[in-house]
């Protein structure tokens, strides 16, 4: 079968089967291999990316099923000079990233908790990522990162 | 997964037809269905996709009741129920994670009917109707055990009604890899009495604490269950609580919600 969606702006079409993942076809269908594969169980959240704008795990949907979606990668986070997004510079300012492996999943989650509310408070940021897992364990700096972003300040929260 | 066949018809009777094949199965969102299939447990010939009918979606109040459509995401229904059912609302914001939120469905939950689910004691205490393409169904009658309900083979849920009650609130003791409920209560107060729906504790599934319900009928206060004790028989247990830690968190999990709903 065939899917027409709307990948960063651009629109898209390929044939598909019914089981292709969201995620399987962004990576291997298009060649967007910033959107990671952690667990493929819908538990770490690498894989998130947004559809209509809202946060999916991209692992936990089928591409069939979002004909006509509006779907957002990291590939689509930059600036349209090239340079960094706010979320993705915030993240390297505040070293948000050790490996590197979910960050992906966690500029977008974040990108999605600022859309929804601009200025969250360092709880409502730590809930909202409950479902990120950073095997790094470095949340610490994701939460500083992501109050950076929203302009607030980012030394508010004490240094653990 | 195995491959299979993929509709996602726009209304409810084309969707009730394409459920007539043999080994089709409904997909209300996915986040238990897509991991089942992934671990082969699951391996329907044709997935029918419930998340494209428009009048399977949205939250209304009519009089003293809230329809939700079954195909309701979470995280809608966090939103829109949150002025008129907050309890409700309250629940629906506390499952998985935001991502399993903008995706998974209220019709979804209760068709699964996980034990450990949060949506299934919010319809039981409350005396909800499950609304299906054929009946209306008590949900006294509607959860028949683990991963059970009345649903006929084929049958959807098209909607959900929640009577809104004077005061209620969840309790959830979170699981905190999963996410599911290790055991939660739901209590509601209506004006015929108090009902409490308790999940992730019993081996056959969601079920009504009668004892607890007589008792804060009487006195809608968390002292009136303090002499009263749930016995650890039919509770499931595994390694992260026996029956006994869970028969007990029954009554505290109540306790609390009692205390948060007053």
């Amino acid at each position: 079968m065939k899917v027409s969606i709307t990948v960063n702006g651009k629109a898209v079409s390929g044939e598909i089967e019914g089981r292709t993942l969201l995620v399987q076809f962004l990576r291997e269908g298009l060649g967007l291999t910033g959107t990671h594969v952690g667990c493929d169980t819908s538990q770490c959240g690498a894989c998130v990316v947004h559809v209509n704008g809202k946060a999916v795990k991209s692992c936990t949907a089928f591409a069939a099923d979002l004909e006509g979606a509006k779907i957002t990668t990291i590939e689509g986070m930059n600036n349209a000079d090239g340079s960094l997004g706010t979320v993705q510079q915030a993240f390297q300012d505040h070293h948000g990233l050790q490996c590197g492996f979910c960050t992906p999943g966690m500029v977008m989650s974040s990108a999605a908790l600022l859309a929804e509310n601009p200025k969250p408070s360092e709880d409502e940021i730590r809930h909202y990522l409950e479902g990120n897992i950073c095997r790094c364990t470095g949340y610490h700096n994701i939460v500083k990162a992501v109050l950076a972003a929203s302009g607030q300040d980012a030394d508010q929260i004490a240094a653990e | 997964m195995h491959n299979f066949e993929f509709v996602k018809p726009s209304s409810v009777a084309d969707a009730v037809a394409a459920l007539k094949d043999e080994d089709a199965l409904a997909l209300s969102g996915g986040q238990t269905l897509m991991p089942t299939m992934k671990q082969r447990l699951a391996a329907p010939s044709k997935l029918v996709s419930l998340t494209g009918i428009a009048e399977m979606q949205g939250v209304r109040q009519s009089g003293g009741v809230l329809e939700i459509g079954a195909a309701t995401p979470h995280a809608v229904v966090a939103r829109e129920a949150a002025a008129v059912y907050p309890a409700l609302a309250a629940l629906a914001g506390g499952i998985g994670d935001p991502a399993v939120r903008n995706v998974g469905t209220i019709g979804g939950s209760l068709a699964n009917n996980d034990p450990a689910a949060c949506y299934p004691s919010a319809a039981l205490a409350s005396g909800a109707t499950i609304v299906t393409n054929a009946r209306e169904i008590a949900a006294d009658d509607f959860f028949q055990g683990l991963f059970s309900t009345a649903l006929e083979e084929g049958e959807i849920i098209t909607a959900v009604r929640f009577p809104i009650p004077q005061k209620a609130a969840y309790a959830k003791f979170e699981q905190p890899a999963s996410r599911f409920a290790l055991t939660g209560a739901f209590v509601a107060k209506y004006a015929g009495g108090v009902r409490v729906a308790i999940t992730g504790a019993s081996e056959d599934g969601v079920f009504r604490w009668s004892e607890g319900e007589a008792a804060l009928s009487s006195n809608f206060s968390p002292a009136a269950l303090s002499g009263l004790s749930v016995s650890a028989d039919g509770m499931m247990g595994d390694l992260h609580g026996t029956p006994a830690y869970r028969a007990n968190l029954v009554k505290v999990m109540t306790q609390r919600a009692v205390a948060a709903a007053s």
